[in-house]
């Protein structure tokens, strides 16, 4: 049976979230140390190195992130623990088990880039995750070891496009949370227009091993191309509704039969949602893919945050689509037309295929409609809302066929 | 200099300029609602979609930089056929009743529609907003049943005006722009200067003053100078059958140098006074306490003998003269010159300077 790996849960349940001692104890901020006796450029070519992606959805490299930012008097990090995504439960947990993992990344980035100013974003609706954050920050400041870097924590309003990196940026500032065009990046221009990089928890509470064990180390483990672990968090018709840490070759079908435990009630595996609400599903066939970003988008589904929504053979696939569709539908922001206006006449049409009142007609609207949405919307919002249509409608079309009004 | 090509042709452009503006400079016509060469970009509306060889996803080509090497298509069949589904779906929410629309025959969404074969839309269910058209206001109608929300109001009056008196309020389908608490304009910081009017592309904000009197192109346009203050803003007169029934802006750095185009409430919407049959067309004379009609000349040549006999009895400094704040610089130019040059004293003053 395949084990789980821990990196970022390393220390979690082994030591007291809330005294630094804990952690310095247990080798915290050596890496901090070590990373600020690296010259800038050099610290950004071990993690470049690492080939650390991005754990917050896109997958992007981190180190190659970082390396795009300008000189400027002016620069921050912004750790983005916006987590909105529906079964999405990892950087809390990471947060609540080990915070000072997160200060100590956020310190690490801040060196390589040469900025002394952290932000953390934090989901309006975790406020006991922002009282925890700031008994660390305070900790952490009055022991110095931050040195000269400093972070605040921002409550969200529970927007979920907030979680969107320009749009969580907007927030900050105090407006409207609407994504921004892209370029300009954050890495360029983001917080008040000073070249800002934003990652994701899981992503910066990798960072200390890193630099402690060396990006060599962390790129032989799981799948090249996106190696390291990965947290999952279960949830659905599995048995273990848990997190767990794995590396990122590990199977889908490992992470449901083996960490999972299997099915609830002893019924049968029907479909599986990963990486949030805009994941694909995943039918019995593709059960053997890599949980790794790049095997995910293969198969036409994603990693995106690593939650894993599992479905038993009960399950009402156009049901769930159709609430699907209402949660995007509530949540687009309203900046740009196709979602804006798409969102909502998605959910109008599964509404109806759900009701049994669609004519195929409807269908062929909706995947017109889906397909225009995924190349034309301004974010990633819009462009992956059609994703749970559009992969159901391939993987389960018998579901919408026998829905149609005949 | 960089070199791409756009729909098989070569183009050169200056380095920093968007594919919009490339495409504009080499007269290949790309769709646009929520562009606005003078407001801050917003990349929303997507309209100006184009594809871009290379890249999975449609680039909006308002916001995107031109690059060396760039392979472009403006109008392929899956760029029109996403065209068509973003109208569609603005159709879906638009109000037409293009029969009594101010804006007929000079609204974007209008002329896309007809561009593009939107003659039904396919999404065309429930969701009509159904918004009241109540803002007591003297000026300006705010009909947001035709809204496409371009937002190009909002950035007018936070860009221009600096009122920032509206805003978007509510997330996706019940987006609505709004002023604080959606009350009225009047409770809010507008000016009701109106810049939201002169940028709106389509009828859902129009002028009250102007409403009913006629069609853009049933009017002609007249450039000339506001009268109101010594600005010197430039807007154009819409005249019909020999009668002013409105005020547009001419946004043109040649035509409005001064202002390019925005203007304040009494330039935009203080008019109607020219129609106003209580308003002296003639010069008056008054004679043994009356007034009487008279002549420019006449009128012109007794002010010249009356000043001329002053001065040769009194002494130039005897006489003063006061000008005012609303006439043109140049005007007040000439009136200083006049007092100082002809009539030979430095007794000039003008109504701004108190
Ligand atoms: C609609 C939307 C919601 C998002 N929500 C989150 C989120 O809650 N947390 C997160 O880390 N990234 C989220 N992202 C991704 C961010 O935009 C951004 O890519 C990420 O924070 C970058 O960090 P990373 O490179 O470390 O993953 C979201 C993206 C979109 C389009
Ligand atoms: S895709 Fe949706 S969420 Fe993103 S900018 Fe457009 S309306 Fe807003
Ligand atoms: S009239 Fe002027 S101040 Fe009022 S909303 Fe329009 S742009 Fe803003
Ligand atoms: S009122 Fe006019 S300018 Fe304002 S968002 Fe609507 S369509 Fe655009
Ligand atoms: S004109 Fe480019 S997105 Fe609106």
């Amino acid at each position: 049976m395949a084990a789980e790996m821990r990196i970022v849960l390393r220390n979690a349940d082994q030591i007291n979230p809330d005294k630094i001692e804990d952690y310095v104890q247990a080798g915290g901020y050596k890496a901090l140390e070590k990373a600020r006796s690296m010259a800038r450029t050099d610290l950004i070519a071990e993690v470049k190195k690492s080939n650390l992606r991005g754990r917050g959805g896109a997958g992007f490299n981190a180190g190659m992130k970082w390396s795009f930012v300008p000189e400027a008097p002016v620069k921050y990090v912004v750790c983005n623990l916006d987590e909105g995504e529906p079964g999405t439960y990892k950087d809390r947990t990471i947060v609540e088990k080990d915070p000072q993992r997160l200060l100590e990344g956020m310190a690490i980035c801040g060196h390589a880039i040469n900025s002394n100013q952290g932000y953390i974003y934090c989901r309006g609706e975790y406020p006991y995750v922002v009282d925890l954050l700031r008994r660390a920050i305070d900790q952490a400041r009055s022991s110095g070891v931050l040195g000269d870097f400093n972070i605040e924590v921002r409550m969200g309003g529970g927007a979920y496009v907030c979680g969107e990196e320009t749009a969580l940026i907007e927030s900050i500032e105090g407006h409207r949370g609407e994504p921004r065009f892209k370029p300009p990046f954050p890495g360029v221009s983001g917080l008040w227009d000073k070249p800002t990089v934003v990652n994701n928890v899981e992503t910066f509470a990798n960072l200390p091993d890193i630099v402690m064990r060396g990006g060599a180390w962390f790129a032989s483990i799981g799948t090249p191309s996106y190696p390291g672990t990965k947290v999952l968090t279960l949830t659905g018709d599995v048995v273990n509704r848990i997190p767990i840490e794995v590396p990122t070759n590990t199977t889908i079908r490992e992470v449901i039969f083996d960490f999972g435990g299997g099915i609830r009630g002893g019924k049968k595996f029907k479909a599986v949602q990963i990486g949030g609400t805009s994941g694909g599903f995943i039918p019995e066939s593709l059960l053997d893919t890599p949980i790794d970003a790049d095997s995910m988008r293969n198969i036409g589904a994603t990693l995106g945050t690593g939650a894993v929504l599992v479905m038993d053979e009960t399950r009402d696939i156009i049901d769930i689509v159709t609430r699907i569709s209402k949660f995007f539908e509530h949540e687009s922001c309203g900046k740009c037309n196709p979602c804006r206006e798409g969102t909502f006449r998605a959910y109008e049409i599964m509404k109806k295929i759900n009701k049994g009142q669609a004519a195929p007609a409807d269908l062929d609207k909706l995947a017109l409609l889906s397909r225009v949405m995924t190349k034309a919307c301004l974010c990633g919002l819009g462009q992956a809302a059609p994703g749970p249509i559009l992969t159901t409608m391939e993987h389960f079309k018998a579901e919408y066929q026998a829905r149609l009004q005949i | 200099m960089i070199t791409l090509t756009i729909n098989g042709r070569e183009i050169q452009t200056p380095r920093g300029s968007t594919i919009l503006e490339t495409c504009q400079a080499a007269g290949i016509p790309v769709p646009t609602l929520c562009y606005d060469p003078d407001l801050r970009l917003a990349g929303s509306c997507r309209m100006c979609l184009v594809e871009v060889k290379g890249r999975p996803l449609f680039v909006a080509s308002c916001v995107t930089p031109a690059e060396n090497g760039m392979v472009i298509e403006t109008d392929s069949p899956d760029i029109v056929e996403a065209r068509k589904v973003i109208l569609e779906l603005l159709a879906a929410r638009h109000n037409f009743n293009c029969q009594v629309c101010e804006k007929n025959g000079d609204c974007k969404f209008q002329d896309y529609c007809y561009q593009y074969g939107v003659k039904d839309s396919r999404f065309e269910e429930g969701g009509r907003h159904l918004y009241p058209i109540d803002d007591p206001n003297p000026f300006l109608e705010r009909d947001y049943n035709k809204c496409i929300m371009c937002t190009r109001c909002v950035r007018a009056c936070e860009d221009i005006t600096v009122a920032r008196a509206i805003n978007v309020k509510n997330r996706g389908h019940n987006a609505k722009i709004s002023t604080f608490l959606d009350g009225n304009l009047s409770d809010s910081p507008c000016v009701f200067c109106g810049q939201c009017v002169m940028v709106c592309p389509v009828g859902a904000l129009t002028s009250k003053v102007s409403a009913g009197l006629g069609r853009c192109y049933e009017v002609e346009k007249v450039l000339t100078t506001c009268t109101y203050c010594g600005t010197g803003c430039t807007l154009e007169l819409n005249v019909k059958d020999d009668k002013v029934v409105g005020v547009t802006s001419n946004r043109t750095v040649e035509g409005s140098p001064v202002n390019k185009g925005a203007l304040c409430v009494k330039g935009r919407f203080g008019w109607d006074f020219i129609n106003s049959p209580d308003r002296l067309t003639t010069p008056l004379i008054k004679e043994n306490g009356q007034f009487r009609e008279a002549s420019w000349d006449e009128a012109l040549d007794l002010v010249a003998k009356r000043l001329g006999e002053i001065k040769a009895q009194h002494g130039a400094d005897s006489i003063a003269l006061f000008s005012s704040a609303r006439v043109t610089n140049e005007e007040n130019y000439l009136a200083q010159k006049f007092t100082r040059a002809v009539l030979g004293t430095n007794n000039v003053d003008h109504c701004a300077r108190l």
